[in-house]
Parts: structure tokens; C-alpha cells; sequence
């Protein structure tokens, strides 16, 4: 298991978010997590990434226990985050955004020149500021600078947020080279026909707590709905894995 | 506009906003019945908060109009709309933390509900009574735990006498005990006939309360009726959960 | 002295200014954080320096190297120690820790050396003038003043612009919760800044020592002449304060020509117009200035 997530439970002050999480997730899968605006989402991704406090249970990674190393240490270990609302730096080019990155994390195949191979669109704005940039084009560069840290577990939330279908169908061809090279990704999408398409595996969250799991084989739309809206109580958590 | 259950007391007529070059309400039609308790949701952006916020009077629509009553409230204050009969309770509950709970509800009471200090007193006690806060009457309010604190803001809202409550995701963050504790204090509410407008995003907990289920995407629109209709409705859930084709 | 020769002289002591600004501006910058001892540990600088002279008998210029390294390394730890967990505590408790630094380090000094003035030897360079013209003359002293200031300024921009630790500082400034995220340990990026404010802020007290006599009660004037260059040339970019700095020498050194009283009130009131123009300019956008530009 390259994450163990036990018991995990967060909080935005007396807000409860995250309850009683807990996942695995084996290298090279691609875990999709979808679930309704303020079921826990990002909260769950930050604090797995370092960028939110656990107020209860572990996160392991790799076996070592992180929950409380800093951020910068994950992204040390392998840990990278494409935060919700992509967060660039806004006056530093693409090339800076870029380069602040690399270093940080660890040696891999990575590096500015594989980047921009992977992301042509933005060779030429390598000397824009990244305030001036497109959605897509900053979504882009967002996850090229998650991946100048050569992760072993890359974390994607909301990818499409904000994008046209266009620039939403040019980030899942870049995630997909990523995947094929063998790295672990953790996604938080809204749509879920893109989800069933790259995930090996689904997990659907309602009120901080995972309802529902399992393969896109396994679920059917219909099962996701039902456990998306909470409306077919049946229980807290109905795993089918 | 009156419909044969009854009058309409809060009604929003082609509302549109911009914020820039970004259009957030896209002509909005909502009417809502003096006995309704409707409930609005939609996927993120939608424009549920800001349709709120425009009912509330904390923002001015770019275009429309907003009904209270008969009244065209779309130039008033928020501030004059309370007065009129707009509450308002919302998402992160802002009690004023140095208050007691008592104090708290006394604020709504003599301003928003424009009372006299014996009627004000009066009516904060049926309101803490009603929502289960007498108990706490003394306490700060910064000691409070969440639902109790939800329970300020709802109860501050009823203080000022509203004919319409307008509810902003206050299901966030509850336990399932918890979540059915507030139901049952909205459902006091609504029996003393004020119409509720509730945005939600938890939406088991929502259909529970409400009668007529509005559903938003992209600033419109675009299902409207019974819960159950709603809830099925294929555009609802392409809406929420992308399409099902390519 | 003609108004000429005032306006050259007030440039040379806006070089200073300018000087002494840099590092407030830096740690407003990157931390937020309004460093009120930062005059007072520029004072430290001017006394470590005199101490220097005074035991090793070299002149004021060769205390400058060994000071405002041994600065440096003062501004890292003061960082590590106070201002880190001070910072954590909320926007307000930095201002007070360091006032009370700056309180204490106005008692120290003046226990250790007592209340009466002193003043670091510029030397010959000091002494020395050049007639440029029939009524403008400068000292060398004056022009390696400026220098000094324009050369540490310029490194300072090429320090965030072509280095490693400088983009990580940029990075910091704007945004510091992404900035960890993506592997920049912010807590190493906030002492280097501060090192970086305390030594330059020590540069520039040597300086103001080696002009006029300085005291242990000089420390909040100097803070106050750093604040007015920073808010007058505008907070976040170095050449911004380097501009300050000169505006607030001229202004000062102009009212000095009209009356040697008016020294200081040019000087602030020239600070409280562009304040009162730029409140009214950007009203409500003042937060907005977060991090420092290149």
C-alpha cells in the first residue's frame, strides 16, 4: 500500500468535514473521489498532502507515519497537490512556477524540458506571469508543477473546475500520460462519466464519511446517485469492493 | 401571482447578475407561496448563494426585479428588507460572541423586529422557547457548539418577525443526531406559517423539510416541483454529475 | 546652501533611507509582519561597529563585513525564536514582541552605554570635498553612501529575480500555504528574509553612524524615517522604497534649507500627503499588496 488512510477525522473550526475516513490506495491505481459540494473533498486531499491538520488518525505513506510532518516534507517523500482552484503563484511566470517546484521533491523523470513536452501549449508562455494565464492554461501549469516534484502519489482536485470541455479533455490526455508512467493519483471529480473512465476505482463521500466504493465496473450510475444524494439511506457506508 | 394554496410573499422576476464579464444569475423566476418551504439546489456555481444574497439585499441584481409581497423590494437594503420581513440565517453561524444567547435574540427582536423593549422581551422568550435555546439563555454566545449555535442564528432570524426565513446551507457540519435535532426546529418555524427558502447541498436532510424542490445550474433554473420529480430528473443529475454521453 | 545643493544631499541621504527601508519592507512583504525594533537593531548595528572600532583601533569601514555578518546571523534567530511563534499567535502580537524588543534593546544600550551621543569616524572620505560647481560640493563619503545603497539594493533584486532562494521567497510572499505544499519549507524562507532585513538594516544604522552622532534613544527615529520611505515609495518593490527614500532625503533636507527646525516636519508631511493620496487611490485595496515584487 502506497497511502493507508486510518480513522481519519479534520475539522474547519467547530465544522466537522472529515469523519472516520479511512482508504487504501495501492501504487499505480487512480482513485476517483466524487461527492457533493462540502462532503469533504478537498479537506480529505489537504490533509493527506500536509496543507490541513488531522484532528484525529494517521496518515501513512509508504508505510512511514506522516500525519504530522509539514507539507513540504510529504512533497519531500513523494507527496504532490494540485490544489482546488489551482493557487499558481500569480506574479511569478510559468517558467518561475515551474522551477519553485523542482528541487523540492525527489529525482525522477520530470524536469522543466519533460513538462513542457507534456504540456506544448505552455512553451510559449514560459515568461508570462501566471495571473495573465487561461483556466486551462493554469490548470496546465498547475499540474506541471506538482510534477516537477516527481511524486509517487499525485493529488487532483476538481481538474475541471472553471474549464471549458476543450480544455477539460486537454488535462485528462496530460493526467493520462502522467498515469501511464506509473504514477499513484487521487482525483476529486464532478463529472462522473470522466471519472468512470480513468479511475480504477471510485470512492463517493457524503458529509465527511466514504458511502460508497468500488470498481467502475462494479458501480452503476444509478449507485453512485443514490450515494451521492443520500437519498436511498442505507446506512452510512456500503462498500461493494 | 397568487396561486390557490396562497399569497405569494417573496418572488424573484427575471433576475440576472454579473459579477464583470462573469454571469452568475442567468434570469431567474422564483415565486414563493406565504405557506411554502422550498428548497434550492444545484451543483457548485450554480448561483444558489448569490440568488440568496440577492433575495436578502446583500448584493444588487445587474437586472430583475424582487418581490416582497406586492412591494418591489429590488432597490431596499438589506437592512430595510429585514425590517419588511426578510430573515435570514447564515452558513457559518456569526453570533455576536460577547452576547449571551438572551442578548443575542434581543438584538433581532428590537431592531429587525422594530419592538418595543416589553414586546421585544416577550417575543425572545417564545422564540428561544420554540427553539429549544431557554435552557441557554444566559450562556455567551462564543461558548456554544455548533448546533446550538445554528440554533442562534435561526432564532435570531425569527426575532425580527420575518414572513419569509432564508436559510444558507445550515445542514453543513451536523451529526445525523444533530441534523434531525435542526429539522425539528425548522419545522417549528414553519408552523407558525413562515415560508422558508433553504439552499442546501445535503439534500436528504433538505427533502425532509420541503415541500417543492428547486434545482439551479449555471445561473438558471431548470427543474422545479416535487422532491422525488426532482431528484430523478435526468437534467438534475447531468447537472451535478456531468453527463452521461460524451 | 542652495537649493541645489539640498537636493543633492537629500539624495545621497535617501540612498540611506533607502537603505534602512529595504529590510521593512522585506518583512512586511514576505511575513507581514511590521518589524517595530527594526531601527532600533539598525542602532545595534552602529554600536556593535563602534565597539569594533574601539577595540581592534581599524576604522569604521572595516567593522562593516564582521557586523552585519554577525547581524545576519542575529535576524535569522530572532526569526527562529520569537518572531515564528509570535506570527503563529496572530496579526497583532508581532507588532507587540516587537515593540518590546524594541523597548529593550533602548534599555540595554543605554546600561551598557550609557545615554550619551556617539558617533563612527567616516575617516577622510568624510572630511574630503569635491567642488562640482561654484555653490554644489559633495563628499566622497556621500557618494559611497548612495553607492553602497543602490549596489545592496541591486543585489537584493537579483537575490529574488535569478536565485533559487529568491523565487522561493516571491513564492512565500504570495501565497505561503501553496508554497509549502510544493515543497518550500516557509519557515526557512521566513529567517532568511529576516536575515537579510536585520543586515541590511545594520548596514545602513553603520552609516547613519558614520553621518551624524547617534544615542540609545535613536532607535524609533530611525524606525520612523524607515516607515515614512517605505509608505512613500510604496510597499513591495525595492526600487519603490529606493524612490522613498531619496523623496523623503530631498523633502527633509529641503525643509532644512527654509529652516533647520523644519527638518523633520518636511519630511512627515510629505509622508502624510502621499499617505492621505494613496488611501484615497486605493481605498480598501491597501491588503492587496501582498508579496514583493521583483
Amino acid at each position: 500500500m502506497l497511502l493507508e488512510v486510518q480513522a481519519l477525522e479534520a475539522r474547519h473550526g467547530l465544522l466537522q468535514a472529515v469523519r472516520d475516513v479511512s482508504l487504501k490506495v495501492a501504487e499505480g491505481e487512480t482513485l476517483a473521489l466524487v461527492g457533493a459540494n462540502g462532503a469533504g473533498k478537498t479537506t480529505l486531499l489537504r490533509t493527506i498532502a500536509g496543507g490541513h491538520r488531522a484532528a484525529a488518525g494517521r496518515v501513512l505513506f509508504d508505510g512511514t507515519d506522516v500525519t504530522r510532518s509539514s507539507a513540504h516534507k510529504r512533497v519531500r517523500m513523494g507527496i504532490a497537490l494540485v490544489p482546488e482552484g489551482r493557487h499558481l503563484f500569480p506574479r511569478l511566470t510559468v517558467d518561475e512556477n515551474l522551477r519553485v517546484a523542482g528541487g523540492n521533491g525527489r529525482k525522477g523523470p520530470w524536469s522543466l524540458d519533460a513538462v513542457y513536452a507534456a504540456f506544448p501549449n505552455l512553451e510559449p508562455l514560459r515568461r508570462h506571469r501566471a495571473g495573465t494565464l487561461s483556466g486551462g492554461e493554469q490548470q496546465a501549469t498547475a499540474i506541471g508543477r506538482a510534477l516537477m516534484t516527481n511524486p509517487r502519489l499525485l493529488l487532483v482536485d476538481e481538474a475541471s473546475l472553471g474549464l471549458s470541455p476543450v480544455a477539460v479533455d486537454g488535462v485528462y490526455r496530460s493526467l493520462q500520460t502522467v498515469i501511464e508512467s506509473g504514477a499513484t493519483i487521487i482525483l476529486v471529480e464532478q463529472d462522473l462519466r470522466r471519472a468512470m473512465k480513468v479511475a480504477t476505482r471510485i470512492s463517493c463521500m457524503l458529509e465527511g464519511r466514504i458511502v460508497l466504493e468500488g470498481t467502475p465496473s462494479e458501480l452503476t450510475r444509478e449507485a453512485v446517485v443514490d450515494a451521492y444524494f443520500g437519498l436511498r439511506e442505507a446506512g452510512t457506508s456500503q462498500a461493494t469492493a | 401571482m397568487a396561486s390557490a394554496d396562497g399569497t405569494v410573499v417573496l418572488a424573484a422576476a427575471g433576475v440576472r447578475k454579473r459579477f464583470g464579464s462573469l454571469v452568475v444569475l442567468d434570469g431567474v423566476d422564483l415565486t414563493v407561496r406565504a405557506d411554502e418551504a422550498i428548497g434550492i439546489v444545484g451543483p457548485n456555481g450554480a448561483g444558489k448563494t448569490t440568488l440568496l444574497n440577492v433575495l436578502a439585499g446583500a448584493l444588487r441584481p445587474s437586472g430583475g426585479h424582487v418581490f416582497l409581497r406586492e412591494v418591489d423590494v429590488t432597490a431596499a437594503s438589506a437592512a430595510k428588507r429585514c425590517r419588511m420581513g426578510i430573515g435570514r440565517a447564515h452558513q457559518i453561524p456569526r453570533p455576536f460572541g460577547d452576547m449571551t444567547v438572551f442578548e443575542n435574540v434581543f438584538v433581532g427582536a428590537a431592531t429587525g423586529g422594530r419592538l418595543g423593549k416589553k414586546a421585544a422581551y416577550s417575543r425572545c422568550i417564545d422564540v428561544l422557547e420554540r427553539c429549544n435555546l431557554i435552557d441557554l439563555a444566559n450562556r455567551r454566545a462564543e461558548s456554544l457548539g455548533l448546533l446550538h449555535r445554528k440554533r442562534l442564528e435561526l432564532a435570531r432570524a425569527l426575532a425580527t418577525g420575518p414572513d419569509v426565513l432564508l436559510l444558507d446551507e445550515i445542514g453543513a457540519g451536523l451529526t445525523d443526531a444533530e441534523a434531525a435535532e435542526l429539522i425539528e426546529t425548522i419545522r417549528e418555524i414553519r408552523r407558525q406559517k413562515i415560508a422558508v427558502v433553504w439552499i442546501e447541498h445535503i439534500v436528504h436532510v433538505l427533502v425532509q423539510v420541503v415541500a417543492r424542490l428547486v434545482c439551479m445550474d449555471a445561473g438558471r433554473v431548470i427543474a422545479d416541483g416535487e422532491p422525488d420529480v426532482v431528484m430523478k430528473d435526468s437534467a438534475v443529475i447531468d447537472a451535478f454529475l456531468g453527463s452521461e454521453v460524451a | 546652501m542652495t537649493w541645489v545643493n539640498s537636493i543633492v544631499h537629500g539624495i545621497f541621504l535617501g540612498g540611506v533611507y533607502a537603505l534602512l527601508a529595504a529590510g521593512l519592507s522585506l518583512m512586511f512583504g514576505v511575513m507581514r509582519i511590521i518589524n517595530l525594533a527594526h531601527g532600533s537593531l539598525a542602532l545595534v548595528g552602529a554600536y556593535a561597529a563602534y565597539v569594533f572600532v574601539e577595540h581592534t583601533g581599524l576604522s569604521a569601514y572595516a567593522a562593516i563585513p564582521p557586523v552585519v555578518l554577525g547581524m545576519f546571523v542575529v535576524g535569522y534567530l530572532l526569526q527562529r525564536t520569537m518572531l515564528e511563534r509570535s506570527l503563529r499567535a496572530g496579526v497583532l502580537v508581532p507588532l507587540l514582541t516587537t515593540f518590546g524588543l524594541l523597548v529593550i534593546i533602548g534599555n540595554l544600550l543605554e546600561r551598557i552605554f550609557s545615554p550619551d551621543p556617539k558617533s563612527l569616524n567616516p575617516g577622510v572620505l568624510g572630511t574630503t570635498t569635491w567642488q562640482i560647481t561654484g555653490t554644489l560640493s559633495i563628499s566622497p563619503f556621500e557618494v559611497l553612501e548612495l553607492g553602497v545603497a543602490v549596489l545592496v539594493l541591486g543585489v537584493l533584486q537579483l537575490y529574488l529575480t535569478r536565485t533559487r532562494m529568491g523565487r522561493e521567497l516571491r513564492a512565500t510572499s504570495e501565497d505561503p500555504d501553496t508554497a509549502e505544499l510544493v515543497g518550500i519549507d516557509s519557515r526557512a524562507v521566513y529567517a532568511r528574509a529576516a536575515a537579510i532585513a536585520v543586515g541590511t538594516a545594520a548596514l545602513a544604522g553603520i552609516f547613519f553612524g558614520m553621518r551624524s552622532s547617534f544615542d540609545p534613544s535613536s532607535g524609533p527615529t530611525e524606525l520612523i524615517y524607515a516607515f515614512e520611505a517605505v509608505v512613500i515609495g510604496g510597499l513591495g518593490s525595492l526600487w519603490g522604497t529606493l524612490v522613498g527614500g531619496i523623496v523623503l532625503g530631498v523633502a527633509q533636507t529641503i525643509g532644512a534649507q527654509i529652516d533647520p527646525q523644519y527638518f523633520d516636519l518636511a519630511g512627515h508631511l510629505v509622508f502624510l500627503v502621499v499617505l492621505l493620496v494613496r488611501a484615497a487611490i486605493e481605498s480598501g485595496a491597501i491588503g492587496s499588496t501582498r508579496g514583493v515584487t521583483a
